[in-house]
Protein backbone atom coordinates (compact mmCIF):
# COMPACT_ATOMS: atom_id res chain seq x y z
CA UNK A 1 0.00 0.00 0.00
CA UNK A 2 1.01 3.45 -1.17
CA UNK A 3 1.10 6.43 1.91
CA UNK A 4 -0.13 9.44 1.78
CA UNK A 5 -0.13 11.48 -0.76
CA UNK A 6 2.25 15.17 0.11
CA UNK A 7 0.63 18.23 -1.04
CA UNK A 8 2.66 21.40 -0.36
CA UNK A 9 1.01 25.16 -0.61
CA UNK A 10 0.46 27.32 -2.82
CA UNK A 11 -1.63 24.03 -4.31
CA UNK A 12 -2.13 23.98 -8.29
CA UNK A 13 -3.44 21.47 -10.60
CA UNK A 14 -2.16 18.57 -8.57
CA UNK A 15 -5.26 18.82 -6.23
CA UNK A 16 -7.77 17.41 -9.62
CA UNK A 17 -5.47 13.82 -9.93
CA UNK A 18 -7.28 13.24 -6.16
CA UNK A 19 -10.22 11.03 -5.38
CA UNK A 20 -12.63 11.22 -2.31
CA UNK A 21 -11.44 8.50 -0.18
CA UNK A 22 -7.51 9.28 -0.12
CA UNK A 23 -5.20 10.27 2.51
CA UNK A 24 -3.11 12.86 2.24
CA UNK A 25 -0.40 15.07 4.30
CA UNK A 26 -0.42 18.57 3.62
CA UNK A 27 1.88 20.83 4.44
CA UNK A 28 3.00 24.92 3.51
CA UNK A 29 0.13 27.59 4.91
CA UNK A 30 -3.32 27.24 5.87
CA UNK A 31 -5.45 30.77 6.40
CA UNK A 32 -8.19 29.70 9.36
CA UNK A 33 -11.79 31.21 8.42
CA UNK A 34 -15.39 30.56 10.04
CA UNK A 35 -18.63 32.47 9.53
CA UNK A 36 -17.32 35.96 11.00
CA UNK A 37 -13.86 36.15 8.55
CA UNK A 38 -15.87 35.04 5.53
CA UNK A 39 -18.47 37.70 5.57
CA UNK A 40 -15.99 40.01 6.47
CA UNK A 41 -13.61 38.98 3.48
CA UNK A 42 -16.75 39.51 1.63
CA UNK A 43 -17.13 42.78 2.41
CA UNK A 44 -13.26 44.50 2.52
CA UNK A 45 -11.74 41.84 0.25
CA UNK A 46 -9.31 39.03 0.76
CA UNK A 47 -6.47 39.76 2.87
CA UNK A 48 -3.88 37.36 1.82
CA UNK A 49 -3.33 35.71 -1.86
CA UNK A 50 -6.23 33.72 -2.55
CA UNK A 51 -4.21 31.47 -5.65
CA UNK A 52 -3.54 28.17 -4.32
CA UNK A 53 -4.45 28.76 -1.25
CA UNK A 54 -6.03 26.33 1.65
CA UNK A 55 -8.70 27.69 3.71
CA UNK A 56 -8.89 25.77 7.18
CA UNK A 57 -12.70 26.13 8.93
CA UNK A 58 -10.99 26.48 12.59
CA UNK A 59 -10.75 28.38 15.37
CA UNK A 60 -7.75 27.76 16.98
CA UNK A 61 -6.78 28.52 20.62
CA UNK A 62 -3.68 31.10 20.52
CA UNK A 63 -1.60 31.23 23.77
CA UNK A 64 1.57 33.27 23.55
CA UNK A 65 2.09 33.39 19.97
CA UNK A 66 1.66 29.15 19.64
CA UNK A 67 -0.92 27.38 18.43
CA UNK A 68 -2.18 25.29 21.49
CA UNK A 69 -5.02 23.68 19.89
CA UNK A 70 -6.64 23.64 16.32
CA UNK A 71 -9.27 21.07 15.23
CA UNK A 72 -11.83 21.95 12.64
CA UNK A 73 -14.99 23.17 13.19
CA UNK A 74 -18.42 22.33 11.13
CA UNK A 75 -17.70 23.15 7.48
CA UNK A 76 -21.56 22.77 6.85
CA UNK A 77 -22.02 26.57 8.26
CA UNK A 78 -19.47 27.93 5.60
CA UNK A 79 -21.79 25.62 2.70
CA UNK A 80 -23.02 29.04 1.00
CA UNK A 81 -20.00 31.12 1.83
CA UNK A 82 -16.92 29.69 -0.43
CA UNK A 83 -18.07 30.67 -3.88
CA UNK A 84 -16.37 34.09 -3.79
CA UNK A 85 -12.78 32.36 -2.45
CA UNK A 86 -12.82 29.39 -4.67
CA UNK A 87 -13.29 32.18 -7.72
CA UNK A 88 -10.52 33.61 -6.28
CA UNK A 89 -8.28 30.32 -6.80
CA UNK A 90 -8.42 29.07 -3.55
CA UNK A 91 -7.62 25.14 -4.04
CA UNK A 92 -8.18 23.54 -0.93
CA UNK A 93 -11.09 24.13 2.37
CA UNK A 94 -10.44 21.99 4.93
CA UNK A 95 -12.51 21.29 8.26
CA UNK A 96 -15.28 18.45 9.22
CA UNK A 97 -18.48 16.83 8.40
CA UNK A 98 -18.43 18.14 4.76
CA UNK A 99 -20.29 20.38 2.83
CA UNK A 100 -23.15 20.79 0.66
CA UNK A 101 -24.60 20.24 -3.07
CA UNK A 102 -23.35 24.29 -3.95
CA UNK A 103 -19.98 23.57 -2.39
CA UNK A 104 -19.64 20.56 -4.63
CA UNK A 105 -20.25 22.02 -8.18
CA UNK A 106 -18.43 25.08 -7.15
CA UNK A 107 -15.11 22.61 -6.66
CA UNK A 108 -15.52 20.63 -9.98
CA UNK A 109 -12.20 20.81 -12.15
CA UNK A 110 -10.55 23.55 -9.70
CA UNK A 111 -10.42 22.31 -5.82
CA UNK A 112 -11.03 20.35 -3.10
CA UNK A 113 -12.58 19.50 -0.08
CA UNK A 114 -10.04 17.55 2.81
CA UNK A 115 -11.49 16.56 6.26
CA UNK A 116 -9.60 16.54 9.35
CA UNK A 117 -10.90 14.36 12.61
CA UNK A 118 -13.18 16.48 14.63
CA UNK A 119 -11.85 17.10 18.13
CA UNK A 120 -8.20 16.31 17.52
CA UNK A 121 -7.04 19.27 17.89
CA UNK A 122 -3.93 18.35 20.03
CA UNK A 123 -2.81 15.85 17.71
CA UNK A 124 -3.14 18.68 14.70
CA UNK A 125 -1.41 21.75 16.71
CA UNK A 126 1.47 19.23 17.15
CA UNK A 127 1.95 19.86 13.03
CA UNK A 128 1.59 23.88 12.86
CA UNK A 129 3.55 27.17 13.49
CA UNK A 130 1.82 30.61 14.00
CA UNK A 131 2.93 32.58 10.80
CA UNK A 132 0.43 35.33 11.72
CA UNK A 133 -2.78 37.13 12.09
CA UNK A 134 -5.91 39.10 10.14
CA UNK A 135 -8.99 40.50 11.63
CA UNK A 136 -7.91 39.84 15.11
CA UNK A 137 -10.88 42.53 15.70
CA UNK A 138 -13.52 39.15 15.56
CA UNK A 139 -12.03 37.80 18.79
CA UNK A 140 -9.74 34.17 18.29
CA UNK A 141 -12.45 31.92 17.11
CA UNK A 142 -13.94 34.35 14.10
CA UNK A 143 -10.09 35.91 13.56
CA UNK A 144 -7.90 34.56 10.40
CA UNK A 145 -5.16 32.56 11.27
CA UNK A 146 -2.26 31.97 9.46
CA UNK A 147 -0.64 28.61 10.04
CA UNK A 148 2.41 27.13 8.84
CA UNK A 149 1.86 23.29 8.60
CA UNK A 150 4.00 20.30 8.67
CA UNK A 151 2.39 17.04 7.17
CA UNK A 152 -1.08 16.94 8.88
CA UNK A 153 -3.06 13.79 7.95
CA UNK A 154 -5.93 14.32 6.19
CA UNK A 155 -8.87 12.54 4.05
CA UNK A 156 -10.11 13.57 0.81
CA UNK A 157 -13.46 14.14 1.57
CA UNK A 158 -15.00 15.87 -2.04
CA UNK A 159 -12.95 15.70 -5.01
CA UNK A 160 -12.98 18.32 -7.54
CA UNK A 161 -15.07 15.34 -10.07
CA UNK A 162 -18.27 15.07 -7.95
CA UNK A 163 -16.86 12.30 -5.67
CA UNK A 164 -18.15 12.84 -2.28
CA UNK A 165 -17.46 10.27 0.80
CA UNK A 166 -19.73 12.17 2.87
CA UNK A 167 -22.40 11.97 0.62
CA UNK A 168 -22.44 7.70 -0.09
CA UNK A 169 -22.42 7.64 4.08
CA UNK A 170 -25.59 10.08 4.10
CA UNK A 171 -27.55 8.19 1.20
CA UNK A 172 -26.50 4.18 3.46
CA UNK A 173 -28.28 6.46 6.22
CA UNK A 174 -31.47 8.12 4.63
CA UNK A 175 -32.10 3.93 3.30
CA UNK A 176 -31.43 2.32 7.01
CA UNK A 177 -33.99 4.65 8.25
CA UNK A 178 -36.40 4.60 5.92
CA UNK A 179 -35.80 0.35 6.47
CA UNK A 180 -35.76 -0.03 10.24
CA UNK A 181 -36.84 3.81 11.97
CA UNK A 182 -39.38 2.19 14.48
CA UNK A 183 -41.80 4.98 13.96
CA UNK A 184 -40.75 8.08 12.70
CA UNK A 185 -41.94 11.10 14.44
CA UNK A 186 -44.13 13.83 12.57
CA UNK B 1 -9.70 43.29 56.71
CA UNK B 2 -10.74 40.12 58.38
CA UNK B 3 -11.22 37.00 55.98
CA UNK B 4 -14.84 35.60 56.30
CA UNK B 5 -16.13 31.91 56.35
CA UNK B 6 -17.45 33.28 52.82
CA UNK B 7 -14.82 34.63 51.70
CA UNK B 8 -12.61 31.16 52.38
CA UNK B 9 -15.78 28.99 51.03
CA UNK B 10 -15.25 32.05 47.68
CA UNK B 11 -11.96 31.17 47.06
CA UNK B 12 -12.13 27.29 47.58
CA UNK B 13 -15.05 27.33 45.11
CA UNK B 14 -13.04 29.33 42.25
CA UNK B 15 -10.16 26.98 42.58
CA UNK B 16 -11.98 23.71 42.31
CA UNK B 17 -14.30 25.01 38.95
CA UNK B 18 -10.74 26.02 37.56
CA UNK B 19 -9.07 22.53 37.97
CA UNK B 20 -12.26 20.58 37.24
CA UNK B 21 -12.42 22.84 34.15
CA UNK B 22 -8.52 21.69 33.81
CA UNK B 23 -9.18 18.39 34.16
CA UNK B 24 -12.37 18.37 31.98
CA UNK B 25 -10.60 19.45 28.79
CA UNK B 26 -7.31 18.08 28.82
CA UNK B 27 -8.65 14.01 29.24
CA UNK B 28 -11.19 12.10 29.01
CA UNK B 29 -13.16 9.68 32.28
CA UNK B 30 -11.96 6.53 32.37
CA UNK B 31 -15.21 5.14 30.91
CA UNK B 32 -15.69 7.18 28.33
CA UNK B 33 -12.27 5.99 27.45
CA UNK B 34 -13.02 2.65 27.39
CA UNK B 35 -15.70 2.75 25.33
CA UNK B 36 -13.99 4.55 22.46
CA UNK B 37 -11.20 2.07 23.04
CA UNK B 38 -13.76 -0.57 22.73
CA UNK B 39 -15.08 1.08 19.69
CA UNK B 40 -11.87 1.50 18.21
CA UNK B 41 -11.02 -2.40 18.71
CA UNK B 42 -14.62 -3.18 16.97
CA UNK B 43 -14.67 -1.02 13.74
CA UNK B 44 -14.60 -2.78 10.58
CA UNK B 45 -14.38 0.52 8.19
CA UNK B 46 -10.94 1.36 6.77
CA UNK B 47 -11.57 4.99 6.60
CA UNK B 48 -13.29 5.02 10.27
CA UNK B 49 -10.33 2.62 11.28
CA UNK B 50 -7.98 6.01 10.48
CA UNK B 51 -10.30 8.56 12.27
CA UNK B 52 -10.34 6.03 15.41
CA UNK B 53 -6.44 5.98 15.09
CA UNK B 54 -6.41 9.68 14.93
CA UNK B 55 -8.93 10.37 17.67
CA UNK B 56 -6.76 7.53 20.46
CA UNK B 57 -3.29 9.84 19.09
CA UNK B 58 -4.46 12.83 19.93
CA UNK B 59 -5.86 12.03 23.32
CA UNK B 60 -1.91 10.79 24.03
CA UNK B 61 -0.91 14.05 23.01
CA UNK B 62 -3.44 16.42 25.03
CA UNK B 63 -2.12 14.32 28.05
CA UNK B 64 1.33 14.39 27.23
CA UNK B 65 1.57 18.16 26.06
CA UNK B 66 -1.12 19.12 28.74
CA UNK B 67 -3.50 20.86 26.19
CA UNK B 68 -7.13 20.84 25.35
CA UNK B 69 -8.16 17.89 23.05
CA UNK B 70 -10.38 19.96 21.33
CA UNK B 71 -10.25 23.65 20.61
CA UNK B 72 -13.55 23.99 21.32
CA UNK B 73 -13.18 24.05 25.29
CA UNK B 74 -17.25 24.50 25.15
CA UNK B 75 -19.77 26.65 27.17
CA UNK B 76 -19.07 26.34 30.84
CA UNK B 77 -22.25 24.06 32.46
CA UNK B 78 -21.66 23.45 35.77
CA UNK B 79 -23.46 21.20 38.48
CA UNK B 80 -22.76 22.59 42.05
CA UNK B 81 -23.96 19.47 45.17
CA UNK B 82 -24.21 22.09 48.25
CA UNK B 83 -24.15 20.41 52.00
CA UNK B 84 -26.42 21.92 54.40
CA UNK B 85 -23.69 24.22 55.91
CA UNK B 86 -22.48 25.76 52.95
CA UNK B 87 -24.63 29.13 52.99
CA UNK B 88 -26.55 29.38 49.37
CA UNK B 89 -26.24 32.56 47.78
CA UNK B 90 -24.95 34.86 44.79
CA UNK B 91 -21.31 34.59 46.01
CA UNK B 92 -21.04 31.00 44.55
CA UNK B 93 -21.97 32.05 41.25
CA UNK B 94 -19.83 34.67 41.73
CA UNK B 95 -16.98 31.91 42.26
CA UNK B 96 -17.56 29.51 39.78
CA UNK B 97 -17.29 33.03 37.31
CA UNK B 98 -14.32 33.41 38.68
CA UNK B 99 -12.91 29.57 38.44
CA UNK B 100 -14.05 30.46 34.62
CA UNK B 101 -12.38 33.60 33.76
CA UNK B 102 -9.12 31.76 35.40
CA UNK B 103 -9.15 28.57 33.36
CA UNK B 104 -10.17 30.61 30.56
CA UNK B 105 -6.57 32.71 30.53
CA UNK B 106 -4.45 29.65 32.47
CA UNK B 107 -5.54 26.67 30.67
CA UNK B 108 -6.04 28.28 28.41
CA UNK B 109 -9.24 27.73 26.89
CA UNK B 110 -10.70 29.66 23.67
CA UNK B 111 -13.53 32.38 24.27
CA UNK B 112 -16.48 31.07 22.89
CA UNK B 113 -19.33 33.12 25.05
CA UNK B 114 -20.87 35.96 22.91
CA UNK B 115 -23.87 38.13 23.48
CA UNK B 116 -26.79 36.19 21.44
CA UNK B 117 -27.41 38.86 19.18
CA UNK B 118 -24.07 41.87 18.59
CA UNK B 119 -21.88 38.15 19.23
CA UNK B 120 -19.59 39.82 20.78
CA UNK B 121 -17.15 38.22 22.49
CA UNK B 122 -17.23 38.90 26.13
CA UNK B 123 -12.82 37.14 25.94
CA UNK B 124 -13.48 35.38 29.49
CA UNK B 125 -16.13 32.44 28.62
CA UNK B 126 -19.24 34.11 30.96
CA UNK B 127 -21.85 36.39 30.13
CA UNK B 128 -25.47 36.87 31.28
CA UNK B 129 -26.15 33.65 32.37
CA UNK B 130 -22.93 31.66 31.65
CA UNK B 131 -21.84 29.42 33.25
CA UNK B 132 -24.88 27.85 33.57
CA UNK B 133 -24.94 26.64 37.50
CA UNK B 134 -27.05 23.78 38.25
CA UNK B 135 -27.50 23.61 42.02
CA UNK B 136 -28.71 20.86 44.33
CA UNK B 137 -28.36 19.73 48.01
CA UNK B 138 -25.85 17.03 48.47
CA UNK B 139 -23.22 15.41 51.37
CA UNK B 140 -20.39 16.54 49.81
CA UNK B 141 -19.48 19.92 48.66
CA UNK B 142 -18.49 19.72 45.09
CA UNK B 143 -18.08 21.37 41.14
CA UNK B 144 -18.73 19.34 38.18
CA UNK B 145 -17.83 21.05 34.84
CA UNK B 146 -19.17 19.72 31.56
CA UNK B 147 -17.24 22.07 28.72
CA UNK B 148 -20.02 21.88 25.69
CA UNK B 149 -19.01 21.98 22.52
CA UNK B 150 -20.78 23.79 19.72
CA UNK B 151 -20.75 20.93 16.93
CA UNK B 152 -23.03 18.41 19.26
CA UNK B 153 -24.80 20.88 20.88
CA UNK B 154 -26.32 22.25 17.45
CA UNK B 155 -27.45 18.67 16.36
CA UNK B 156 -29.53 18.43 20.13
CA UNK B 157 -33.40 18.46 19.60
CA UNK B 158 -36.73 18.87 21.41
CA UNK B 159 -40.21 17.08 20.90
CA UNK B 160 -43.30 17.56 22.53
CA UNK B 161 -44.66 14.29 21.36
CA UNK B 162 -48.42 12.95 22.09
CA UNK B 163 -48.77 11.35 25.60
CA UNK B 164 -49.86 7.82 24.26
CA UNK B 165 -46.74 8.27 21.79
CA UNK B 166 -44.06 6.35 23.68
CA UNK B 167 -43.23 4.28 20.37
CA UNK B 168 -41.84 7.10 18.75
CA UNK B 169 -39.10 7.77 21.34
CA UNK B 170 -36.77 5.71 18.89
CA UNK B 171 -37.67 7.04 16.34
CA UNK B 172 -37.20 10.50 17.47
CA UNK B 173 -33.66 9.96 18.91
CA UNK B 174 -32.50 7.97 15.10
CA UNK B 175 -34.15 10.95 13.29
CA UNK B 176 -32.38 13.17 15.53
CA UNK B 177 -29.00 11.49 14.11
CA UNK B 178 -30.32 10.73 10.57
CA UNK B 179 -30.04 15.03 10.04
CA UNK B 180 -27.01 15.70 12.69
CA UNK B 181 -24.67 13.16 10.21
CA UNK B 182 -21.36 14.10 10.42
CA UNK B 183 -21.61 17.48 12.24
CA UNK B 184 -21.37 16.68 15.92
CA UNK B 185 -17.97 15.19 15.64
CA UNK B 186 -19.75 10.91 15.77
CA UNK B 187 -18.75 8.65 17.50
CA UNK B 188 -21.42 10.51 19.49
CA UNK B 189 -23.33 9.75 23.22
CA UNK B 190 -26.99 10.62 23.34
CA UNK B 191 -28.24 11.82 26.52
CA UNK B 192 -31.53 11.62 26.19
CA UNK B 193 -34.19 13.14 28.79
CA UNK B 194 -37.87 11.72 28.92
CA UNK B 195 -40.63 13.42 30.57
CA UNK B 196 -41.02 16.58 32.98
CA UNK B 197 -41.31 19.77 31.49
CA UNK B 198 -40.05 21.30 28.31
CA UNK B 199 -37.30 22.53 30.10
CA UNK B 200 -36.70 19.71 32.43
CA UNK B 201 -36.87 17.06 30.04
CA UNK B 202 -33.41 19.52 28.30
CA UNK B 203 -31.72 19.68 31.38
CA UNK B 204 -31.94 15.86 32.16
CA UNK B 205 -30.76 14.73 28.47
CA UNK B 206 -27.67 17.06 29.47
CA UNK B 207 -27.60 15.41 32.83
CA UNK B 208 -27.67 12.40 32.08
CA UNK B 209 -24.49 12.94 29.96
CA UNK B 210 -22.34 12.60 33.69
CA UNK B 211 -23.98 8.96 33.68
CA UNK B 212 -21.40 5.91 33.76
CA UNK B 213 -21.38 5.55 29.91
CA UNK B 214 -19.88 1.57 30.11
CA UNK B 215 -23.43 0.50 31.21
CA UNK B 216 -26.75 0.80 29.40
CA UNK B 217 -29.60 -0.66 30.23
CA UNK B 218 -31.97 -2.73 27.93
CA UNK B 219 -33.57 0.21 26.95
CA UNK B 220 -30.54 2.35 26.10
CA UNK B 221 -28.99 -0.84 24.67
CA UNK B 222 -31.97 -1.12 22.05
CA UNK B 223 -32.16 2.65 20.64
CA UNK B 224 -28.37 2.70 20.46
CA UNK B 225 -28.72 -0.29 18.51
CA UNK B 226 -31.45 1.64 15.94
CA UNK B 227 -28.65 4.55 16.00
CA UNK B 228 -25.94 2.45 14.57
CA UNK B 229 -28.28 0.69 11.80
CA UNK B 230 -27.34 4.41 10.70
CA UNK B 231 -24.29 3.63 9.28
CA UNK B 232 -22.69 7.22 9.59
CA UNK B 233 -19.85 6.14 11.60
CA UNK B 234 -16.71 8.45 12.96
CA UNK B 235 -17.04 12.21 11.43
CA UNK B 236 -19.92 11.01 8.84
CA UNK B 237 -17.33 8.73 6.86
CA UNK B 238 -19.45 5.80 7.18
CA UNK B 239 -18.92 2.86 9.71
CA UNK B 240 -20.18 0.65 12.10
CA UNK B 241 -20.87 2.49 15.60
CA UNK B 242 -22.34 6.05 15.14
CA UNK B 243 -23.48 6.14 19.16
CA UNK B 244 -20.58 4.99 21.77
CA UNK B 245 -23.83 5.28 24.47
CA UNK B 246 -26.93 6.41 25.04
CA UNK B 247 -28.07 7.33 28.42
CA UNK B 248 -31.90 8.32 29.77
CA UNK B 249 -33.01 10.15 32.59
CA UNK B 250 -36.28 10.27 33.25
CA UNK B 251 -38.91 12.09 35.34
CA UNK B 252 -42.92 12.51 35.97
CA UNK B 253 -44.82 14.68 33.20
CA UNK B 254 -48.26 16.03 32.77
CA UNK B 255 -50.77 13.13 32.23
CA UNK B 256 -51.02 15.11 29.11
CA UNK B 257 -47.25 15.77 27.84
CA UNK B 258 -44.50 13.71 26.61
CA UNK B 259 -41.62 15.54 26.17
CA UNK B 260 -38.13 14.17 24.84
CA UNK B 261 -34.81 15.94 24.38
CA UNK B 262 -31.91 14.37 22.55
CA UNK B 263 -28.52 15.94 23.75
CA UNK B 264 -25.87 15.28 21.11
CA UNK B 265 -22.36 14.80 22.69
CA UNK B 266 -19.31 14.38 20.38
CA UNK B 267 -17.04 11.45 21.35
CA UNK B 268 -14.88 13.76 23.51
CA UNK B 269 -17.50 13.42 26.45
CA UNK B 270 -15.93 15.63 28.70
CA UNK B 271 -16.83 16.18 32.15
CA UNK B 272 -14.71 16.07 35.47
CA UNK B 273 -15.70 16.64 39.32
CA UNK B 274 -13.37 18.26 41.87
CA UNK B 275 -14.84 18.08 45.94
CA UNK B 276 -14.07 21.73 47.08
CA UNK B 277 -11.61 21.70 50.00
CA UNK B 278 -12.59 24.50 52.41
Amino acid sequence: MTGPVQLKTPLGDEVLALKAGDRVELSGIVYTARDEAHFRMQKDGIPFDPKGAAIYHCGPVIHNGKVVAAGPTTSARMNELEGFLLDRGVRALIGKGGMGKTVKEQLRDRAVYLAFTGGCAALASSHMTLKGVYYEDLGMPEAVWVIGLDRLPLVVGMDAHGGDIFEAARVHAEKAFREHAVQECR
Amino acid sequence: MKRTADDSIHAALADATFRAYREAVIGLPPDVLSVIRKAAEAETNPAARGEYANILKNIEVAADLGVPLCQDTGIPVVYLTIPPEVPFSDRLYDAVAEGVRRATHEVPLRPNVVDPLTRHNTNDNTGAGIPAIHVRPGKEFTVTVLPKGAGAENSSRIAMLLPGHAYGIEGFVVETMLQAQGKPCPPVFLGIGIGGTFDLAASMAKEALLLPVDTMTGYEQKICDSVNKLGIGPMGLGGDITALAVKVKTAACHTASLPVAVNVQCWANRHATVVVKR
